[in-house]
């Protein structure tokens, strides 16, 4: 069983955003890039598929559609253990873009189990991994939360409000994962930094395809009123402005 | 031409989301001069279909089929794509929710439509076709252009008002045959707590941190929750300790929600965590370091030991209940 786990390069969670001149593009100084949160846990847990012998898992690839500029994050996945990676050569444009290249390239290489964060934190689309699914008319799964692999067969657990789903699915599939795939992203160790140095990475060019969307300009959001302190000695006099004054109790 | 919604339902009910959905296609469909049409799939009563009308929908078509009872988004999106073709959709609207999610990515392939998601004001331009939409998980929004014939927005929960209208809706009942091989995804088993309120549902959410110090501490935080008929949530570093259970985690990778209102009890507020709950209408912050920077982010604040301040607004509750 091949998986594979596809990953975006997105801006360390912490950073204060700002906007490039002209308010169409982020201010990227300074800016620490990191695998985006889900996909890194997406990645932990197809590594931990691999290192248990029962489920077949035979090996673990990663896949990034961006320029040379993302290298080190594509590493990154190396060090912490992928066996090699894809980059398709183009700025990500928008879901259907990268959706288009990533599949293409999975018709070609095929894969039994692909793994998408639910969004990137950049761009907060939750689009791209359905998308890959559509283009290739397989299965996918969304919400998933946990994936087993019981006798060869995948078993995946899929949240939905106020509970849960066992569900299972043939493969090959595409799995939209959140929370609780893993517990803890994997760290990559020294030895798995120097071996990702010749790990191999393949150079793939675009499709030629053309965005469904574009970004015409960015704003920051509207600032928030000053906050109102309340004497830790009175809470009833919040709770007066709660009912009286927000009325929202 | 039309605007069409697709109008999810639990057990055979509709939930405040299903009609802040509908308000939002009638806003639409009025910018551009045309009329809405609900996609309802499963077993839903007449009465409870009626009340789509309420909000906007000027047609209802119901999909009442076996083999949809649980959701394969193969199978889902085939339904909903086939309708939008036949109503000559311009613009599909879903839930920015785990259902919506897995669907309309799907959709916008099988439709080539842009998809703007997250959504929660109507568009701001038709021509060309502009939305607001959220990113950076919320410290930055952009001006998105859907370039394409058929638009797909998915809209944030709690982030629209219900809108009535007077308005009758015409309901019309479809059978639609599912081929059976295309359905792959098997539900084994279904886990659902019952009696709670759910979260992302939830008008007010009271939430817990670090500042808690103990899960022993719970207690009176869920007494405050009960007595305010709110939902309970915590911080990142409280699930991860296993206080408190992973579904209760608010933030960015946890649960994004939008409450009325958010009282966040010993959570400083890293960016993180203000990334799940910013959207909030009021947030309350109760805190011991008056630097936190959950009071950049509150309208309300106190400063001081939660476990000191927790039985007091108790008390004050319930005094004004009184």
């Amino acid at each position: 069983m091949k998986i594979l786990v596809c990953i975006s390069n997105v801006p360390d969670t912490t950073t204060k955003i700002k906007f490039a001149a002209g308010n169409t593009s982020i201010d990227t100084t300074g800016v620490q890039w990191v695998i985006n949160p889900w996909d890194e846990l997406s990645l932990t847990r197809a590594l931990e598929l691999k290192d248990d012998a029962s489920t077949g898992v035979k090996s673990v690839t990663v896949i990034h559609v961006g320029q040379a500029s993302s290298e080190p994050t594509i590493r990154k996945a190396l060090a912490i253990g992928a066996d090699d990676a894809i980059r398709v050569n183009a700025e990500s444009s928008d879901a259907w873009f990268v959706a288009s290249q990533i599949a293409e390239v999975v018709r070609k290489e095929q894969f039994d189990i692909i793994f998408c964060g639910i969004e990137s934190s950049d761009y907060n689309g939750s689009a791209v991994g359905g998308m890959i699914s559509e283009f290739l008319g397989i299965p996918s799964v969304s919400a998933v939360s946990g994936v087993k692999i019981e006798n060869g067969q995948p078993v995946l657990i899929r949240e939905i409000d106020g509970g849960k789903e066992i569900v299972s699915v043939p493969v090959p599939f595409v799995a939209v994962v959140q929370k609780g795939i893993s517990k803890e992203p994997r760290i990559a160790a020294m030895r798995g930094i120097m071996m990702a140095r010749t790990k191999p990475v393949k150079l793939i060019e675009p499709l030629a395809v053309n965005a469904l969307t574009e970004i015409a300009e960015f704003e920051k959001p509207a600032p928030r009123a000053a906050c109102k302190y309340i004497d830790a000695e009175n809470p009833a006099q919040l709770i007066d402005l709660l009912q009286n004054e927000a009325k929202v109790i | 031409m039309s605007v069409l919604v697709y109008t999810e339902n639990w057990d055979g009910k509709f939930k405040k989301l299903t009609f802040e959905l509908v308000s939002y296609a009638a806003g639409v469909a009025k910018m551009i001069g045309t009329s809405v049409t609900a996609v309802s799939i499963g077993k839903v009563d007449e009465t409870e279909l009626k009340k789509l009308g309420n909000y906007g929908a000027g047609k209802i078509i119901s999909v009442n089929n076996e083999q949809l009872t649980t959701l394969d988004n193969q199978a889902y999106t085939s339904v909903i794509s086939d309708i939008s073709i036949k109503e000559n959709a311009t613009v599909i609207i879903l839930a920015n929710n785990n259902t919506g999610k897995a669907i309309a990515p799907r959709l916008s392939v099988r439709l080539k439509a842009g998809i703007g998601s997250g959504i929660s004001k109507l568009p701001i331009n038709l021509n060309p076709f502009t939305v607001y939409k959220r990113t950076y998980s919320g410290n930055a929004y952009a001006h998105l252009v859907i370039k394409s014939d058929i638009k797909i927005l998915t809209l944030a929960q709690n982030s629209f008002d219900l809108i009535g209208t007077p308005d009758t809706a015409t309901i019309e009942n479809i059978t639609v045959s599912v081929d059976g091989s295309l359905i792959k995804t098997l539900v084994k088993d279904v886990q659902k707590q019952s009696g709670k309120i759910l979260l992302t549902d939830a008008d007010i959410v009271v939430s817990g941190g670090r500042g808690m110090k103990s899960p022993d501490n719970w207690p009176s935080l869920v007494e405050l929750a009960t007595l305010l008929g709110a939902a309970t949530a915590c911080s990142r570093p409280v699930s991860d300790e296993g206080w408190r259970p992973h579904e209760e985690h608010t933030g960015q990778t946890g649960k994004i929600i939008a409450p009325n209102l958010y009282i966040a009890v010993g959570i400083s507020g890293a960016t993180q965590h203000l990334a799940g709950i910013s959207s909030s209408k009021y947030i309350v912050a109760i805190n011991s370091d008056k630097d936190a920077p959950i009071f950049e982010a509150a309208q309300y604040g106190i400063v001081g030991d939660a476990m000191k301040v927790l039985p007091k607004l108790v008390e004050a509750v319930r005094s004004a209940k009184k």
